[in-house]
């Protein structure tokens, strides 16, 4: 074998041992890494009340209750477990029921969270709104994107 | 037949051939893209606002594939010995680092109104953010080192062990829970975005790549022309 393909097979070697070694890494910090945890994940680990965390999930329908002006109270589920928010402040514009958000707060004693900024998380579904009409009138909407 | 994409003079006559025409299918299609955008239809979640896919997008690709070019460059320049390819990394790098301030840059004017936030910590963020780091780092190590040839080996190891961020980016909406969402166009299934708004997607992200190949071969040829005259 000639030295170029020696230096090439070299290479690439050590660029696959490199990503093995970082993606070993990566997966075994995956708790550090994730943005939020679901409710589920958050019931099972039982974590410290008075502790900085961050919620996904969506928005619980015909939970959500507005107390007063910029003072609300809903909850999050991921269609097992339900997590009671506390939240004042103003609401992103995507926030609606059946919506998925993630929501930064403290977590008190009855696993209830007070949030202080509320995040609206969009899918990756685009769409016109001519056709979401459309698909409504023929009552196609919650079947093909739910 | 694609001895122009490695021999410097080569490069030279082809891209003589082909800058003016290039010139001209570009304006087109630029002009065609922001003309589809016009009509582009709203959408049914983000009304107005989802207009700013059609340049968040294609750049945080090309972005991305810039960053691919100069990792095979260095692959075939560290192992075949080949100089041109190290051409090639010093021009490209600073078009990449572009690309990826503007998808950086667009991202935090669409994450404002829809998220909620300019910036969040998330994994898909926080490795794009590492990606220009790299890129500007990668500028900066043209600057060192006064022996050319240590130069240009250290910075395309660089660019090899920096190339390990780009499956990160790539799958980190799937591997980790991100506020950002997941892939729309590059999936298995077929892709759910509309083809009304596909369509001007697609078409920007042509123009893109064909402004980034007219200045890469702009700065290609200068950097060829600095060469020769201190070799």
């Amino acid at each position: 074998m000639s030295l170029r393909f020696q230096r090439l097979i070299l290479i690439l070697l050590t660029l696959i041992m490199l990503g093995a070694a970082l993606l070993l890494i990566l997966f075994n910090t995956k708790q550090n890494i994730v943005f939020f945890y679901t409710p589920s994940e958050l019931l099972e680990n039982n974590i410290a009340p008075d502790k900085k965390l961050r919620i996904g999930g969506y928005v619980k329908k015909s939970s959500f209750v507005k107390k007063s002006l910029n003072n609300y109270e809903f909850k999050i589920t991921d269609n097992t477990n339900d997590i009671v928010i506390f939240y004042k402040g103003m609401l992103p514009d995507l926030f609606r029921e059946e919506q998925g958000i993630v929501v930064e707060g403290l977590i008190d004693k009855n696993n209830n969270i007070v949030a202080s900024k509320v995040y609206a998380k969009h899918d990756e579904n685009y769409m016109p709104a001519s056709i979401k009409k459309e698909l409504e009138k023929n009552n196609q909407w919650k079947k093909n994107y739910k | 037949m694609f001895k122009f994409l490695i021999n410097p003079s080569r490069f030279n006559k082809f891209a003589d051939i082909i800058l003016k025409p290039l010139i001209i299918i570009t304006s087109f299609t630029l002009i065609l893209g922001l003309f589809l955008i016009y009509f582009s239809p709203l959408d049914y979640q983000q009304g107005l606002t989802v207009k700013i896919m059609y340049i968040h997008v294609p750049s945080a690709w090309l972005a991305l594939l810039t960053y691919a070019i100069m990792a095979i460059y260095s692959i075939i320049g560290l192992s075949f010995k080949i100089p041109f390819s190290f051409v090639v990394n010093k021009a490209i790098a600073p078009i990449g680092a572009v690309f990826t301030l503007l998808c950086l840059i667009s991202g935090s004017m669409w994450g404002k109104p829809m998220w909620g936030a300019w910036w969040v910590w998330d994994a898909r963020l926080t490795s794009v953010a590492i990606l220009f780091i790299i890129y500007l780092l990668i500028i900066f190590l043209n600057q060192t080192f006064e022996n050319r040839d240590v130069r240009e080996k250290t910075i395309a190891i660089f660019i090899l062990i920096g190339s390990i961020n780009l499956p990160i980016i790539k799958f980190s909406v799937d591997w980790w829970n991100t506020l950002h969402q997941p892939a729309s166009v590059s999936k298995l299934s077929s892709p759910s975005i509309d083809i009304s708004m596909l369509q001007p997607l697609l078409i920007m992200t042509v123009a893109f790549s064909l402004i980034g190949i007219i200045i890469a071969i702009l700065r290609i040829k200068a950097e060829i022309l600095i060469r020769k005259k201190y070799l």
